[in-house]
C-alpha cells in the first residue's frame, strides 16, 4: 500500500530568531512502518514532527502526506489523517473535563451521540484512563496528562500516528501499557524518545538527528551497535543490549 | 503567589460546581441563558431611584443557589469581589445628584445616595445571576448558548479562549512567581528589579503556551466552531422553566411587591 506514506525531502526550518532547528533533512516512511527517531536535546526532533501535520511550515523543502503535498488547502485532510501528541501534554489539553477534551476532536469530525460516546470510552479505554473521565485535565498528575493527551489523539483514529516522546514522564506499568498500545496500532507510527529501549523494542527502523541533520537511517539493531556513531550523537545503547553490569560484577567477586 | 492561585483555584471551583447534577445542572443551557438575560434586562430596566421593587428579584438567585446545591458563602464572596468596581460607577451619583428625595424624620436622603444604592443592589443581583448561570451550566455551554441565540462565533470563541487563556496565565504566573519566591530564600529577591523580567518573561510564555494550544486545537480538526457534547433537548422542564421566570420577573417589573404590600397591610390595619 501506499497511502499513508509520509515523505519529507530537503527540509529545512530556520526559527524567527534565527535559529536554524533543521538543516536539511530527508527520508521516506511507508505504510504500517514504526520508526524511532531518536537524537539529543535540541537535535530538532520536536521540530521535525511539527511539519508532519502542519504545524509549522518549512522554510525550505517539502513534506508529502499520501499524494498529498503539506499545504494550507489540504491541512484540514492532513490535521485528519496525521494524529499528533505533542511533548508537553499541558498544551494539549485544554477543554474543562477529560471526557470533553478527548471528545473535541471526533465533535469536529462531525460525531455525535452514541458514535461519539463509544469513540471516545474507546480511546479512554486504550489508555486505561476511564476513570479520569469527569476529571478536569489540570488537576491530572503528569503520566495521567500524558495518558489522555495520547487518548485525544486515538480518538480521532487517525492513520498515522505521531508523538514526541510518549513515554517521557510514565510510570513503568504505564509505559509498557503505552508500549502495547503502539505495537498494537497497525498503522504508520513516528515517535521521537529518549527511552531507547523501547525504541528498540518498537521500531526496527531508526533515524538518528544531530544538529538539525540526518545523521543515521537504518535498522534499529545496527545502529544501536555502532558505539562511535552513538557518542557522537550524545546518545547511549539501550540498556537491554548492554548485558547486566551488576550480574557480571557479582560472578567475578564469586 | 497565594492570590493568584486561589482566585484560580475559585474559577476552576465554578467549573467543578458546573458539573454538579441537580434538576438545574441538567436544564438545557439555552433555557438558562434565556431566563438569566432576561433577568439582568429586567433588574437594570428598573428605574434609577428605585429600591424596594427590586427586592423580590433576589429570590431567582436564592432560589438557584438552594436547588442547584451551589454553596452561598462562596458566591456571596465572589459578589462582595466585584464591590470595589461597583462603587467606582456609583460614587459620583451622591456628589452630583443633591435633589432631596426622601424624608426620615428631620433626615433628608438625596436622590443621589438612593441612586447609588439602587446602583449597588442591581450589580449584586446581575452579577449574582451571572455566577449563578456559569455555577450551574459552565462556562463554554454558556458560550455556546450564546452561539445558538445568535451572537457572532467571532466573539463567543474570543470569550472561550480569553478563559481559557486565563487559567493559562494563572498557572504560569503561579509557578514562576513560586521559582522566584524559592530561590529568594525569604529574601527579598531583587526588588522591583526582579519582577519587571519575570512579568516579562511570563507574557511571552503565555503567549508560547496560547499559541501551542492553539496548535493542539488545530491539529484536531478546530475550524473556530466549538460544538456541544451533549444536547439534552429542549424539553417540557425547559419551557416551564423558562416561562416561570419570565412570568415572575415581568410581574415583578411591573408591579412593586413590597409598595403593595406594605399598602395593603396599612390600609388592613387602618
Ligand atoms: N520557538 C523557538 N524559537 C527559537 N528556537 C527554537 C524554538 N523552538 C526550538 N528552538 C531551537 O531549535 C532547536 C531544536 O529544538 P527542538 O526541535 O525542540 O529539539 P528536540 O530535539 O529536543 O525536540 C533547539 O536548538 C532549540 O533551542
Ligand atoms: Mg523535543
Amino acid at each position: 500500500m501506499s497511502h499513508h506514506i509520509v515523505a519529507v525531502k530537503n527540509l529545512r526550518h530556520t526559527y524567527p530568531d534565527g535559529t536554524v532547528a533543521i538543516q536539511d533533512i530527508s527520508f521516506t516512511i511507508t505504510h504500517g512502518e514504526s520508526v524511532g527517531i531518536i537524537g539529543a536535546n535540541g537535535a530538532g526532533k520536536s521540530t521535525l514532527l511539527h511539519h508532519l501535520n502542519g504545524t509549522l511550515t518549512p522554510t525550505g523543502g517539502s513534506i508529502t502526506i499520501g499524494n498529498f503535498p503539506v499545504t494550507k488547502e489540504t491541512l484540514p485532510s492532513i490535521r485528519r489523517t496525521v494524529g499528533m501528541v505533542f511533548q508537553n501534554p499541558d498544551d494539549q489539553l485544554f477543554m474543562p473535563t477529560v471526557y470533553d477534551d478527548v471528545a473535541f476532536g471526533p465533535l469536529n469530525l462531525g460525531l455525535r451521540g452514541e458514535a461519539l460516546e463509544q469513540c471516545v470510552s474507546n480511546a479512554l479505554a486504550a489508555v486505561g484512563a476511564e476513570t479520569l473521565r469527569h476529571k478536569p485535565p489540570y488537576n491530572l498528575s503528569g503520566g495521567e496528562k500524558k495518558r489522555v493527551a495520547i487518548a485525544t489523539a486515538l480518538a480521532m483514529s487517525p492513520d498515522i500516528l505521531v508523538m514526541d516522546e510518549p513515554t517521557s514522564g510514565l510510570d513503568p506499568y504505564a509505559r509498557r501499557q503505552a508500549m502495547h498500545l503502539l505495537a498494537a496500532f497497525s498503522h504508520t507510527r513516528i515517535f521521537t524518545s529518549h527511552d531507547l529501549d523501547m525504541v528498540l523494542e518498537l521500531c526496527p527502523r531508526v533515524i538518528v538527528l544531530h544538529e538539525g541533520v540526518v545523521v543515521a537511517d537504518g535498522a534499529a539493531i545496527e545502529l544501536f551497535n555502532d558505539t562511535e556513531l552513538l557518542e557522537h550523537c550524545r546518545l547511549e545503547q539501550p540498556l537491554s543490549m548492554r548485558g547486566c553490569s551488576y550480574c557480571r560484577k557479582l560472578a567475578h567477586i564469586r | 503567589m497565594s492570590t493568584i492561585t486561589t482566585a484560580l483555584l475559585d474559577l476552576k471551583y465554578l467549573e467543578i460546581l458546573a458539573a454538579g447534577d441537580t434538576t438545574i445542572h441538567r436544564l438545557n443551557p439555552l433555557a438558562k441563558v434565556l431566563v438569566t438575560l432576561l433577568f439582568i434586562l429586567c433588574v437594570i430596566s428598573c428605574n434609577r431611584y428605585e429600591l424596594t421593587a427590586l427586592l423580590p428579584f433576589f429570590l431567582f438567585p436564592i432560589a438557584m443557589i438552594a436547588r442547584a446545591n451551589l454553596p452561598p458563602l462562596f458566591i456571596l464572596k465572589k459578589i462582595i469581589l466585584f464591590l470595589p468596581f461597583i462603587l467606582l460607577v456609583g460614587i459620583f451619583n451622591p456628589v452630583f445628584d443633591r435633589i432631596p428625595l426622601v424624608q426620615f424624620g428631620s433626615l433628608t436622603v438625596s436622590g443621589g445616595w438612593i441612586s447609588f444604592l439602587s446602583i449597588i443592589i442591581r450589580s449584586i443581583l446581575t452579577v449574582g445571576g451571572a455566577f449563578v448561570l456559569i455555577g450551574t451550566t459552565g462556562f463554554t455551554p454558556t458560550c455556546q448558548a450564546l452561539r445558538r441565540m445568535g451572537m457572532p462565533q467571532v466573539f463567543t470563541t474570543q470569550l472561550l479562549f480569553l478563559y481559557r487563556y486565563i487559567f493559562v496565565l494563572a498557572e504560569e504566573a503561579g509557578r514562576t512567581s513560586l521559582a522566584r519566591e524559592l530561590r529568594s530564600c525569604g529574601t527579598k529577591g531583587q526588588g522591583i528589579e526582579s519582577y519587571r523580567s519575570l512579568i516579562g518573561a511570563l507574557l511571552l510564555r503565555t503567549w508560547g503556551r496560547a499559541e501551542r494550544i492553539h496548535d493542539a486545537m488545530l491539529a484536531r480538526g478546530f475550524n473556530g466552531e466549538f460544538h456541544r457534547v451533549q444536547s439534552n433537548g429542549f424539553g417540557r422542564m425547559e419551557i416551564i422553566y423558562c416561562f416561570g421566570w419570565s412570568a415572575l420577573f415581568i410581574f415583578f417589573r411591573l408591579t412593586n411587591i413590597p409598595l403593595v404590600l406594605g399598602n395593603f397591610i396599612t390600609g388592613f390595619f387602618a
